[in-house]
């Protein structure tokens, strides 16, 4: 398979943290201005002081000794406060900001994950042992919502090629399932029934091996935060985040495709592919462009999510408009 | 102070300032940069709520003079659907400015495309020329007859919003559900009372019943 690199970024590329924290002021300020015109009302007035909304968790663990990745983008990040308040974390509320609110119920320490199906090597790894298994990097990816909203937030993980690889699947495993935790103790959002627990997401067999495709344990230098998918989550870049399974504790292969969790809610809404497609619109909403969290204005959206180069040959002869 | 004193002076401006908590709020927000980590979608999720809330409310008016026979209602009315038009008016100046950059064409097209953005679009038309003839004035230049007619628009607002909130919900459709019950209880009871009128004065075959509702003053009809 030819993988395409992006361009390398370079450290002195990266915006410094101080830049992209004052242009976010910048934003605040364009954001009241386009209020008050909307509502014929001025803002005058002096900015209050900046506020600390990029400060990390002091308490998290930090991760060190990270790789960088020819993968990452050279986009502006959003905050850590974006990506850690503004969830789709159904397990702990349908709000966005509930995750955040109620993930405190969460246990990731200790944490076991189950590999099970067509391999030679199933069994049961703690989540610890598995994040020593290999060197962990960080990637910057751009994470495009199914609701038409995208951040730029550094994960940190190793590729889900490498762990698929350690278990030897047969070639019997034509695809990936993967399970999150069910537990209405330490979920409480399970006791409602928006959708069927355990939460189900899966990936053909090629689209997991492809370098792309990540298995994350933290962002921003430090664990993942329980709202963010605690302690072990999926990243698939170019797809919709909801294929970014939360939290997992079964990686099983197996032969047959399986009902990732929203195509079994909404069948005519959301299909196991979830591309991201600016040409084919979710039925209620365009998906043409998509609001970076931090900019006034939508932005257009790009196909697979910009990572064209790298994977649109793993579906040459597939219609995306059926197989959307 | 009497009654209609005490509403006008110290009730109807406490109103009027309650009404503009939820801009307000939106406002400091915007300044201290705590609309959450997506502020337009803070901002269009606030003013569509409350749009929705106040056209419930305005249609509420009528219904809860019948039941608690406090005339003094109606001067709350005016007030409440111009403060629907108001967080109507911003739920849409976000989604035209910010969504769709001003383009007329890509508003045309999610009117005419997605159905939640039609029904949203209508409810909203339809508000601004109740809006617009919302004086005193326009009262007397239609007639009390005609402007109560054109003022029924409200319920065709009422239901579209409703549904414009229910389409656009992803999973969990117990809040619209609330709202539509409410919405469907404010309209049948006028239906309910149209009916039950009707019959009466079918009943009574009396001629001077008619006559004297149709010389009530526009305000107080439905």
């Amino acid at each position: 398979m030819l993988i395409k690199k992006s361009p390398d970024i370079r450290e002195s590329e990266v915006t410094p943290r101080d830049v992209y924290v004052r242009r976010r002021e910048f934003l605040k300020v364009a954001g009241s201005t386009a209020l008050a015109v909307t509502a014929a009302g001025a803002i005058g007035g002096v900015l209050t002081g900046s506020t600390d909304a990029d400060a990390q968790n002091p308490n998290a663990q930090k991760l060190t000794n990270l790789k960088k990745s020819p993968f990452s983008t050279n986009e502006k990040l959003n905050s850590y406060k974006d990506a850690t308040t503004y969830n789709n974390f159904y397990e702990f509320g349908l709000d966005k900001g509930d995750p955040a609110r109620y993930a405190g119920s969460l246990r990731p320490r200790p944490w076991s994950v189950v590999v099970e199906g067509q391999c030679a090597k199933p069994g049961t790894y703690n989540v610890e042992d598995i994040m020593k298994w290999f060197p962990l990097e960080e990637r910057i990816y751009r994470l495009r919502c199914v609701e038409a909203w995208s951040m730029v937030i550094p994960w940190i993980g190793f590729p889900l090629s490498d762990f698929i690889k350690r278990f030897e699947p047969s070639s019997k495993a034509t695809y990936v399932k993967f399970t999150t935790l069910l537990d209405m103790k330490q979920m409480p959002g399970q006791t409602e029934p928006v959708l069927r627990w355990p939460y189900v997401e899966g990936l053909r067999m090629d689209e997991a091996m492809h370098p792309l495709a990540l298995l994350a344990v933290g962002l921003y230098g430090e664990v993942l935060p329980n709202q963010n998918g605690a302690p072990i989550r999926l990243i698939v870049p170019w797809k919709y985040g909801f294929k970014g399974i939360k939290s997992i504790v079964r990686v099983s292969f197996v032969e047959q495709q399986p009902l990732n969790t929203w195509q079994q809610t909404i069948p005519r809404e959301y299909g196991f592919f979830a591309n991201v497609n600016p040409d084919v619109d979710h039925p209620r909403w365009t998906q043409k462009t998509e609001r970076r969290l931090g900019e006034l204005f939508r932005r257009k959206t790009l196909p697979f999510n910009g990572y064209a180069d790298q994977v649109a040959s793993l579906y040459s002869g597939m219609d995306l408009r059926k197989f959307y | 102070m009497t009654h209609n004193e005490w509403a006008r002076r110290v009730v109807k401006p406490a109103v009027f300032l309650a009404c503009l908590i939820p801009f307000a709020q939106l406002v400091y927000g915007a300044f201290l940069g705590d609309l959450g980590a997506n502020p337009v979608e803070t901002i269009t999720n606030t003013t569509g709520i409350w749009t929705l809330r106040l056209v419930v409310t305005t249609v509420a008016i009528t219904p809860a003079r019948w039941l608690t026979k406090w005339n003094v209602l109606i001067r709350f009315r005016r007030m409440l659907g111009l403060f629907a038009f108001f967080y109507g008016s911003m739920h849409f100046l976000t989604y035209f400015v910010l969504d769709q950059s001003l383009q007329f064409g890509g508003l045309w097209e999610d009117v005419m495309k997605r159905p939640y953005i039609t029904m949203g679009f209508t409810a909203f038309v339809l508000l601004i020329p109740l809006a617009l003839t919302s004086t005193q004035a326009s009262i007397r230049w239609l007639g009390g007859r005609r402007w109560n007619l054109l003022h029924r628009l409200v319920y065709i607002t009422a239901m579209c919003a409703v549904v414009h909130y229910w389409w656009k919900v992803k999973v969990d459709t117990t809040y619209p559900m609330y709202y539509a019950l409410t919405v469907a209880t404010l309209l049948g009871v006028r239906v309910w009372r149209a009916v039950a009128k009707r019959q009466t004065i079918a009943a009574s075959r009396h001629p001077a019943q008619v006559v004297s509702s149709a010389g009530l003053h526009a305000r107080d009809l439905p």
